[in-house]
């Protein structure tokens, strides 16, 4: 620790003063990942990457992040550097809130990332808010997710007994578990006292948001992928992934894979790398979901013939989003398996539209209806899925209706024999993730 | 002048949709989809009515970049 960069060659002036000497290659963001999979401490972070004072800070931090490139990893691919801008020279000093609320079932690389390497998620929330002038960070978890806010707190704990991040007052905060708890205007009404509902805006978060303060909501990854720009530069981001899609990602791959998992992977990577690397497929699949149950599904033939990336996504009408990625065997019945998450999503509603929370519901049951054969339920998940879209408050309705839009094109041969024989030849098995337990009172 | 409706507070009463079938129209479930283009100014004064006649105060009526109608800008100075 201490290593400070040196300042006095002209290289590293026009680096920013940059020394180390980013990996090459992947992995880069899981690059100090313990074989234990337990949280790294603090003494081998700061060997490897210094302290969050060695490195790119201000508004220099906020030029190279905006010369990175950084989408936010937390499902919108939204440019960093617009959200930072947004907040930066605010009549009131903004608060940062570190988004790992993480209410996807079928993603799990926030969590993973919380649990092994917090210091890195820790070191980008603290470089950002310095940069925007913040002194105030929320990091926010699952409730249920006991293992990660025990490492965030020892990491804590670690931090201030070497008296970093001096200037800083950091909370973690205990989101409780639910779809839309990530959303941002949900995060921000919670930490505000209210219940972790979606809002109506304006204002959006960056005009008022916890406290009334301008607040800039980062996703967990995004903050781990910044702290290493911190580190080592725009230009080593760009080392890897494509130049409008630039740097690696984490992404969540389940389903009919031999090795599921979070795994960091390059934008532009081709799909076909992606399920290798995850051990090859167990067998026959369906269809494949891309962004979990906010995204879209995709006929396997095409996703082979595709690469990671949001550009090449859009020509099938779906999106990266956060980038869980589930390959569904086709010896469990697709349409059952579509029934019981659209339930799901119908269920986790914030039950404040009356589009979302009829739409949803209606939704649902022509999807069992569907599933049982019934001829009209085609045409009834049609027309309501065009009728729910852009409704809500949130985008909750929008996303459901992605996801089973998506469905009817994909598993337009499955859903036929449902309708013909009110079955298929597979039961369904439950291969898509539905969190345990799961009911709102 | 556009129409915006906060999903939040509506409740499904349909007097805008009543007092302005043109824009706003009911979904299968009685919420009202608005049309969210720019009011023809002689439906101006029928979006203001269903504005304030909707009972849950959901429905607004949003000033466009090509300015208030002479008429509102009066009120609001009268306001100041």
């Amino acid at each position: 620790m201490g290593r400070r960069p040196s300042v006095s060659t002209a290289a590293a002036t026009q680096n920013h003063g940059i020394e180390r000497r980013g990996p090459a290659g992947l992995p880069r963001l899981l690059a100090s990942l313990r074989e234990d999979g337990r949280a790294e401490p603090l003494r081998s972070h700061v060997d490897r990457y210094g302290t969050v004072a060695d490195a790119i800070s201000g508004g220099a931090l906020v030029a190279e992040v905006e010369a990175s490139g950084l989408a936010g990893r937390g499902g919108a691919s939204f440019p960093t550097a617009v959200k930072l801008a947004s907040v930066v020279g605010a009549r009131r000093r903004p608060v940062v809130v570190a988004n790992g609320a993480e209410g996807e079932p079928a993603s799990g690389k926030d969590r993973a990332l919380l649990r092994t390497l917090p210091h890195l998620v820790l070191d980008g929330a603290v470089a950002v808010a310095d940069a925007v002038g913040a002194r105030d960070v929320f990091v926010t978890v699952d409730g249920r997710a006991a293992t990660e806010r025990a490492a965030l707190e020892v990491a804590l704990e670690e931090r201030r007994r070497n008296r970093l991040d001096a200037r800083m007052t950091i909370r973690i905060t205990r989101a409780p578990t639910g779809f839309v708890t990530g959303e941002e205007t949900a995060l921000i009404q919670f930490l505000n006292g209210g219940p972790a509902k979606p809002t109506f805006t304006p204002p959006r978060p960056f005009e008022r948001g916890v406290g009334g303060a301008p607040t800039l909501v980062q996703n967990v990854e995004t903050l781990a992928q910044l702290a290493l720009i911190s580190r080592f530069g725009s230009d080593w981001f760009r080392e890897v992934g494509t130049r409008d899609e630039p740097g690696s990602v984490l992404a969540t791959i389940s389903g009919a894979v031999h090795r599921p998992g979070v795994y960091e992977l390059a934008l532009g990577a081709p799909f076909t790398d992606v399920v290798a690397e995850s051990g090859g497929l167990t067998g026959r699949v369906s269809g494949v979901l891309i962004g979990g149950y906010f995204g879209s599904w995709v006929a396997p033939d095409d996703f082979f013939r595709l690469r990671l990336l949001d550009s090449e996504l859009a020509t099938h009408r779906a999106a990266l989003g956060a980038r869980a990625i589930l390959a569904l065997p086709d010896d469990t019945c697709a349409v059952g398996e579509l029934a019981r998450v659209t339930r799901y999503l119908a269920s986790e509603s914030a039950g404040q539209c009356g589009p979302c929370v009829h739409g949803l519901d209606a939704i649902a049951t022509a999807m069992e209806r569907l599933a049982s054969g019934a001829a009209d339920a085609r045409p009834q998940l049609e027309r309501w899925i065009e009728m729910v879209r852009g409704r809500g408050a949130c985008r909750h309705p929008d996303g459901a209706a992605g996801f089973v839009e998506s469905a009817l094109d994909v598993f337009a041969d499955e859903i036929d024999l449902h309708l013909r024989y009110g079955r298929c030849r597979a039961s369904t098995r439950g291969v898509l993730p539905l969190p345990t337990g799961n009911r709102k009172s | 002048m556009k129409l915006r409706v906060n999903p939040i507070a509506c409740e499904g009463h349909g007097l805008c949709a009543e007092l302005l079938p043109e824009l706003i129209g009911l979904d299968d479930w009685g919420y009202p989809i608005v049309d969210t283009g720019d009011v023809p100014r002689d439906l101006e004064p029928m979006a203001r009515r269903a504005v304030a006649a909707c009972p849950t105060l959901a429905l607004a009526v949003e000033r466009t970049s090509a300015g208030p109608p002479a008429r509102s800008r009066r009120r609001e100075a009268h306001a100041r």
